[in-house]
């Protein structure tokens, strides 16, 4: 048996190639960190974190606490929406409602827009037709709409995954709907939500096409709703645009990096608690 | 006194079922403002140059009032063809790799790492390629190392972890029963997993390829970074192309009047792509799921 294997060569060409391919995706992954890391840390200089931005030092202060604005206001936003109507459509929505299919393609036609329509109706709404200006404002609420369908759809995995027991206890208890939601389903579904949201805070750090035309590209910090912001990222592009700071950019680049991955991680690490129980 | 409670809590119970309601509505909302701020704002445009002019036309020169977007549709074709030259083989065989092939130890490792891939920001993979990708082009093939080619490369690698979650799903679908019956008829389990496993894995496997598609043609700041951004037809995938996401980017910061109502209704075109790819992956999906 073991020999008629090793004698076939078409499964062997067969491992080999996957075997090659799954080296080459790790090898992706490696050179594009490895390389990111190693020519970004050696950059990192005190003056890199300077409180104020000049064109000299390049400091990502200014987009990190814009960066820091822009997340939590995005998310003030977009977590109430994404929650309560994914409350609505798993525990009020009648089964069959046709309300709930418009909603449910509707959420999925907005996760697959590409951020720069994102940007081009961002620049359109807020900016021409509500005439607000480059702004954190404008921002925040185009990446709202950005990560709604996001928040939507993990809150409501997280509250399908809530044992209908719990419900049914509660209701026979004489506990009204409302009661049932917040004081049984949601706390059992927070882990599955705060990864959602962590997940979320992810996609609005590497956003940086849907911000130009919206919170603009000036190395503010963030002072008012009003104030226009870079992020991280997008002082990424702007710093590696002007092709003058290199080294800079390279340090940039590994701060976002490293903020990324932290987020990504810390994301599943609260979905693999969740899976335990 | 209890009456009254209970009357309250009806109302509570009430106004909190309509909140919920209504933020249900928000993304009902959101897709028909974009919808319509998006169109209402291109109509202008799709008029004074023409639909045809506007969609056909080679000549993208603002200065002379020229507006032909056909240069940036093959642009965001090309570079999306190339990625899928490059990016499916790899992506669909790490996909079996990671189904049906990996020890456990190593899945551990190469799972976190492929979801790691698909976190990195596009900004990022810009800056990559910018630093490594037209370098390492521009001495190994000629030309200023800017092209279709990079693009291609770049978003190969983007759209590698889009399809190995989804392909990887699908082939962890099939019931087992197919990879033993396969085995019983003597087959390696190489040949099963490939011609009896992978098979019945197809509609799954095509719905991530889709979406790995639609990434692709929504893709700008990777690009931009990488593809020269010339708006002409290129003879080569060494030359460099404008593709329609990059097209917005790089003109809308100093665009007015007909120029500017081109740029939207170059989103327009964009938005409509992405819409028939999007309808096309849900009706995958859904037949992968029957």
């Amino acid at each position: 048996m073991r020999r008629a294997k090793r004698r076939d060569p078409l499964s062997v060409a067969l491992r080999v190639l996957v075997w090659i391919a799954a080296g080459i995706t790790a090898g992706v992954l490696l050179l594009l960190v490895g390389y990111i890391l190693v020519k970004g840390i050696p950059n990192l200089t005190p003056e890199l974190f300077a409180w104020a931005y000049t064109s000299d030092n390049c400091s990502m202060m200014p987009a990190l606490m814009g960066t820091l604005a822009m997340t939590v206001l995005a998310l003030v936003i977009a977590a109430p929406l994404g929650i309560f109507s994914a409350i609505y459509l798993v525990e009020y929505a009648p089964k069959s409602s046709k309300l709930v299919k418009v909603v449910r393609m509707t959420s999925e036609t907005l996760s697959g827009i590409p951020s720069i329509v994102y940007g081009l109706f961002g620049y359109l709404f807020f900016l021409v037709e509500l005439r607000l200006t480059y702004s954190l404002l404008a921002g925040a609420c185009t990446l709202a709409i950005m990560i709604l369908p996001l928040i939507m759809r993990t809150t409501e995995e997280a509250l399908l995954a809530v044992d209908p027991m719990y419900r049914e206890g509660s209701f026979g208890l004489g506990a009204g709907r409302l009661r049932t939601v917040f004081r049984i389903v949601l706390p059992s579904a927070v882990p599955g939500i705060l990864s959602g949201i962590i997940l979320a805070t992810g996609r609005i750090d590497g956003e940086t096409a849907a911000l130009i035309y919206t919170a603009g590209t000036a190395a503010n910090h963030p002072e008012t709703l009003m104030t226009s912001v870079r992020t991280l990222s997008v002082h990424m592009y702007v710093l590696s645009g002007e092709g003058l700071h290199i080294d800079q950019a390279y340090a940039t680049a590994a701060v976002l990096l490293v903020v990324v991955v932290v987020i990504n991680a810390l994301s599943s690490f609260i979905a693999k608690r969740l899976a335990k129980g | 006194m209890k009456e009254h409670n209970l009357r309250a809590a009806r109302v509570r119970e009430q106004a909190m079922h309509g909140l919920f309601l209504a933020a249900a509505c928000a993304s009902v909302a959101a897709v028909a403002l974009i919808c319509a701020f998006l169109f209402a704002n291109s109509i202008p445009a799709f008029v004074e140059i023409g639909p045809l002019n506007f969609l056909l036309g080679t000549e993208w020169r603002p200065g002379n009032d020229l507006y032909g977007i056909f240069p940036m549709i093959m642009g965001s074709i090309y570079v999306t063809a190339g990625a899928l030259a490059l990016g499916v083989p790899v992506a669909l065989l790490t996909a079996i790799f990671l189904a049906r092939f990996c020890p456990p130890k190593l899945y551990r490792l190469l799972k976190p790492a492929v979801n790691l891939l698909a976190g990195i920001p596009s900004v990022v993979y810009g800056f990559f390629g910018l630093v490594v990708l037209v370098p390492f082009v521009r001495n190994a093939f000629g030309g200023n190392g800017n092209s279709i080619l990079t693009a291609s490369v770049l978003l190969a690698m983007m759209i590698l972890p889009t399809i190995v979650g989804v392909a990887e799903a699908a082939i962890r679908a099939v019931p087992e029963t197919y990879y033993e019956g396969s085995l019983a008829l003597g087959a390696t389990h190489e040949r099963s997993v490939f011609f009896a496993v992978f098979p019945a894995a197809k509609s799954g496997v095509m719905a991530g390829v889709i979406l790995g598609v639609g990434r692709a043609v929504g893709e700008t700041m990777a690009v931009i970074m990488v593809a020269g951004n010339q708006p002409r037809l290129p003879d080569s995938i060494l030359e460099g192309v404008r593709t329609l996401t990059t097209n917005i980017v790089m003109d809308m910061s100093y665009a007015i009047g007909l120029h500017r109502e081109a740029l939207i209704a170059t989103g327009t075109v964009l938005f409509v792509f992405i819409m028939i790819i999007n309808v096309l992956f849900s009706l995958t999906k859904r037949r992968s799921e029957r």
